[in-house]
């Protein structure tokens, strides 16, 4: 969930409504002229405040002035991980890398202990995505920035959502190819419930892990989409029983219900009972 | 004294005949008969229409010293305690005690009157703006006393609070003095709180804006009441009676909140069908009337009755058939008013039975589940909803205490911080609603129960709600918010809080 | 450091927050005027932040006016570093 980094209420309760990740906006949520105010309320916010969740913070393109003295005041509070907006490259990335092994040491924090996450937002970044994906041992997540990739390319956003099917699918590709999430965009209209679930359903189908939100009443629909519903518990409480069986049977061939049994299908029960139990947290 | 809240009480105080402890919400037991008011003698072909305000005060008899009385209906649209006040200061009478049934900040007009000493003492549910400060000032000849809803009816029936004049301003009323709320451009719907004075006052006088042909065909104070009439072009101004529908939050935190207080309703073992319901008019209240309403239409669950405070949102479930009958004492919205009138499982009710505690069972007594607000909790689970951090008088003590110890499951809703203050402290400035009565606490950060509910803490423990001890949610406020300095009040009482009963429950000191 | 040379300001008026303006003092010491809701309960606190970070910060002379409304302490000190900032800067506010 996005919080705007100059707006102290906003980051005082940010923890409270159950998002995965707060991630704290340095970038469009604020005015150029409040950079510099929004980098220290986000420093000090980190620092004191206790946050049930990933902590992370996103910085100015590194291109940027700010993008530096972004980095420089908020490493030392420890966020979780830096976000980076519209990344284009695998060198942006290094460059966060090394900024961040900098900081790492100077502030003795445990090295590597900081991610990178970043925002695919045009379509010279979606071509160099599994480079970006690949860039540093950081990273976490490669994300779409649905409004802004749009732009790119000179569109608009539909509701079915046709326009950003490729760029969406290329993402989850050079994601999985790398290793790491694939995070889908935000949905703006705040008040349209229904065109959110629509939207979270089908990025869920297509693959994705999770989705950016930029309001707290989103962040139930979309632990609501993604939770594994009792029927798929169940048969993945079967499956890996199944496995398990033919395992200790020493067994070649495994099935269930006259259906074979392999390891993809396997790791796919695991994941559900991996995702149904980080919910119940 | 120490009672057993924990509050130092002192032996004596002016205005109080006895000084009785608090001693547990159902401890004392009353004794002695009712009070009436004098009898009566009319004729027939009386006339009670006077032409003015200032024949109506003759005319009642009304002399310095004594006790006047009015609702609170029309909340801060209300034109006539300012009139009726004004126009006995114009005929030089002084040192009234003034016994509404709550006030509002419209009423900040009377100030200058009782500094004047037209007023001299205060017995009511609250006060707010430049008039509570003024009554937490100790300005006045006694401290203030304040009564819950339910209190009030008690002290009034039982003569503890005795009316000399009640000026009642009445939205409908006939030439022969009967009474309803629901008709006029002053409408307000029930008339639960004008309904206790009528019957005990010695004078009443009603004063309109809307005179009809006698007689009146849906009363709710009958002529039997009432004395004289004073028609008026105005009693109120119906913008500040009645909103327009009530609208659920938006606020995050708010809906969060309602969430919670829905989930504990849910799994506390009372939600089902067939159990009965009252919400306050509160944001978190109204937006958990909503998911409230979701669970009942999901599980098939009807409510045998709701109480209030009445809103639309009540109004809309009563409307769908979710729940079979409304008892009302006070109407907030149009859609409420529109209600009351037209449909009869929507029921007007008096402030007695409400709430009252000395008499045969009040509606409370039936109750299952309330969600009540707080302007401070402690650790102990009491509640404060009369002054604010600073100590000053700018809440009601409202159906707050009534309703919390006749429900099953009572329920306080509030955000864990409000700006910077800790809403969960280790001690409340005014204890209103002792922590006996109050079951959970509901925050947007973590729930807690009182540790006299087993059955709850069992219950809730598979609800997924964030459940901690009540300490640790005050030590989560006061980890965000810093430990506070205690705000330095003087010994001098300024205000008495009298629990349902008539015994003292916490007084309130002066602040420096 | 230790003096400033130009005002700098920071924060708004919305809830929770607070704002602060550093200025350059005459004499040697942090004088801060503050107006706050939660003045009793807070308002030692406050100064104690303010005057901490500002001490953090290599300040040891200037005028603070801080105008409250319910900031936490991790606000406070926000504010104050940026209002320093600020002042540094040339320009001032």
């Amino acid at each position: 969930m996005f919080a705007p980094g100059n707006n102290p209420g906003k980051l005082q309760n940010a923890g409270v409504y159950g998002a995965d990740s707060v991630i704290f906006d340095l970038e469009d949520a604020v005015a150029i002229t409040e950079k510099d105010a929004a980098r220290h309320l986000v420093y000090n916010a980190i620092k004191s405040i206790n946050y049930p969740c990933e902590v992370a913070v996103r910085i100015n393109h590194i291109q940027t002035p700010f993008g530096r003295d972004d980095l420089r005041v908020v490493l030392p509070a420890k966020p979780d991980l830096i976000r980076l907006p519209k990344a284009e490259s695998a060198e942006e990335i290094r460059m966060i890398d090394e900024i961040i092994s900098q900081a790492e040491l100077d502030n003795g924090f445990e090295p590597g202990s900081i991610k990178i996450g970043a925002a695919i937002e045009t379509a010279i970044g979606l071509r160099q995505a599994y480079e970006i994906a690949t860039a540093s041992k950081r990273m976490t997540f490669l994300a779409i920035g649905g409004e802004d990739f749009v732009a790119d390319l000179k569109t608009s956003r539909s509701k079915e959502g046709r326009e950003l099917f490729v760029p969406r699918s290329e993402l989850l590709l050079a994601a999985r190819a790398a290793g790491i999430q694939a995070i889908d965009s935000v949905f703006s209209d705040v008040n349209d419930e229904e065109g959110f679930i629509e939207e979270a359903l089908m990025i869920k189908g297509l693959g994705f892990d999770g989705k950016s939100v930029i309001n707290p009443r989103q962040v139930r629909l979309v632990h609501k989409v993604f939770e594994p519903t009792e029927k798929e518990i169940a048969q993945a409480k079967r499956i890996l029983a199944a496995y398990q069986e033919a395992l200790d049977k020493k067994s070649g061939v495994i099935a269930l219900d006259g259906k074979m049994i392999d390891g993809p299908i396997v790791t796919r029960a695991e994941r559900v009972l991996a995702y149904a139990a980080a919910l119940k947290r | 004294m120490i009672n057993t809240a924990g509050r130092v009480i002192p032996d004596t105080i002016t205005g109080i005949a006895k000084v009785k402890p608090y001693a547990g919400p159902f401890a004392f037991v009353p004794e002695g008969r009712l009070v009436g008011p004098k009898i009566r003698a009319s004729k027939p072909k009386s006339e009670k229409l006077l032409k003015s305000i200032e024949q109506a005060i003759d005319a009642s008899g009304l002399q310095d010293g004594m006790t006047i009385s009015f609702h609170h209906h029309f909340r801060n649209g209300d034109y006539v305690l300012n009139l009726v006040v004004e126009a006995i200061a114009r005929k030089g009478i002084k040192g009234l005690t003034l016994a509404p049934s709550s006030l509002n900040d419209i009423n900040d007009k009377i100030i200058p009157f009782i500094e004047q000493g037209v007023i001299r003492a205060i017995e009511t549910s609250g006060g707010r703006g430049k008039l509570g400060k003024l009554m937490t000032s100790g300005k006045l000849d006694k401290p203030v006393i304040i009564r819950s809803h339910g209190g009030r009816a008690r002290a009034i029936e039982c003569g503890d609070l005795h009316i000399d004049v009640a000026f009642l301003g009445a939205p409908c009323c006939d030439t022969y003095g009967n009474i309803n709320g629901i008709n006029g451009k002053s409408a307000c719907g029930s008339m639960g709180y004008a309904m206790v004075d009528a019957a005990y006052a010695d004078k009443v006088i009603a004063l309109t804006d809307n005179l009809v042909a006698h007689p009146l065909h849906t009363i709710s104070i009958p002529q039997t009441h009432v004395d004289f009439i004073v028609e008026l072009e105005s009693i109120g101004d119906p913008k500040g009676i009645a909103s327009g529908a009530l609208r659920i939050s938006r606020d995050p935190r708010e809906l969060l909140i309602a969430e919670y207080a829905t989930g504990v309703i849910e799994y506390s073992g009372y939600f089902k069908d067939g159990y009965s319901l009252q919400l306050g008019s509160g944001g978190a209240s109204l937006a958990a009337a909503k998911f409230i309403k979701e669970k009942m239409l999901a599980q098939k669950i009807t409510a045998s009755f709701g109480v209030g405070g009445v809103t639309a949102p009540f109004v809309e479930m009563l409307d769908q058939g979710l729940i079979n009958t409304l008892f009302d004492t006070q109407d907030f919205d149009i859609p409420s008013i529109e209600s009351i009138k037209n449909n009869p499982r929507h029921q007007e009710m008096s402030a007695s039975f409400y709430a009252n505690p000395h008499n045969g069972g009040a509606i409370v007594n039936n109750l299952d589940v309330v969600i009540l607000s707080a302007t401070e909790v402690d650790v102990n689970f009491n509640v404060n909803v009369i002054t604010d951090s600073n100590g000053t008088i700018m809440g009601a003590s409202g159906g707050h205490c009534d309703t919390a110890a006749g429900a099953k499951l009572a329920i306080v809703v509030a955000p864990l911080l409000r700006g910077r203050l800790p809403m969960v402290l280790d001690r409340v400035n005014t204890i209103v609603t002792p922590g006996e009565t109050v079951d959970v606490i509901v925050t947007e950060r973590g729930v807690a129960i009182n540790p006299l509910r087993k059955d709850l803490i069992a219950n809730l423990s598979g609800a997924g709600l964030p459940l901690m001890s009540i300490e640790d949610l005050k030590q989560i406020a006061y980890d965000l918010a810093g430990a506070s300095d205690p705000i330095p009040v003087s010994d001098e009482v300024v205000g008495v809080v009298e629990y349902r009963d008539g015994t003292i429950i916490d007084v309130i000191r002066k602040p420096l | 450091m230790g003096k400033l040379l130009q005002p700098g300001q920071a924060g708004t008026i919305e809830s929770n927050d607070i704002i602060v303006t550093v200025a350059p003092a005459a004499e040697d010491g942090i004088v801060i005027e503050l107006t706050s809701p939660v003045i009793k309960q807070y308002g030692n606190r406050i100064r104690e932040v303010i005057a901490d970070t500002l001490v953090s910060l290599g300040v040891t002379q200037a005028f603070v006016q801080a105008n409250d409304k319910g900031a936490l302490d991790c606000t406070i000190r926000a504010r104050v570093q940026t209002a320093v900032a600020r002042a540094l800067q040339e320009g001032g506010i």
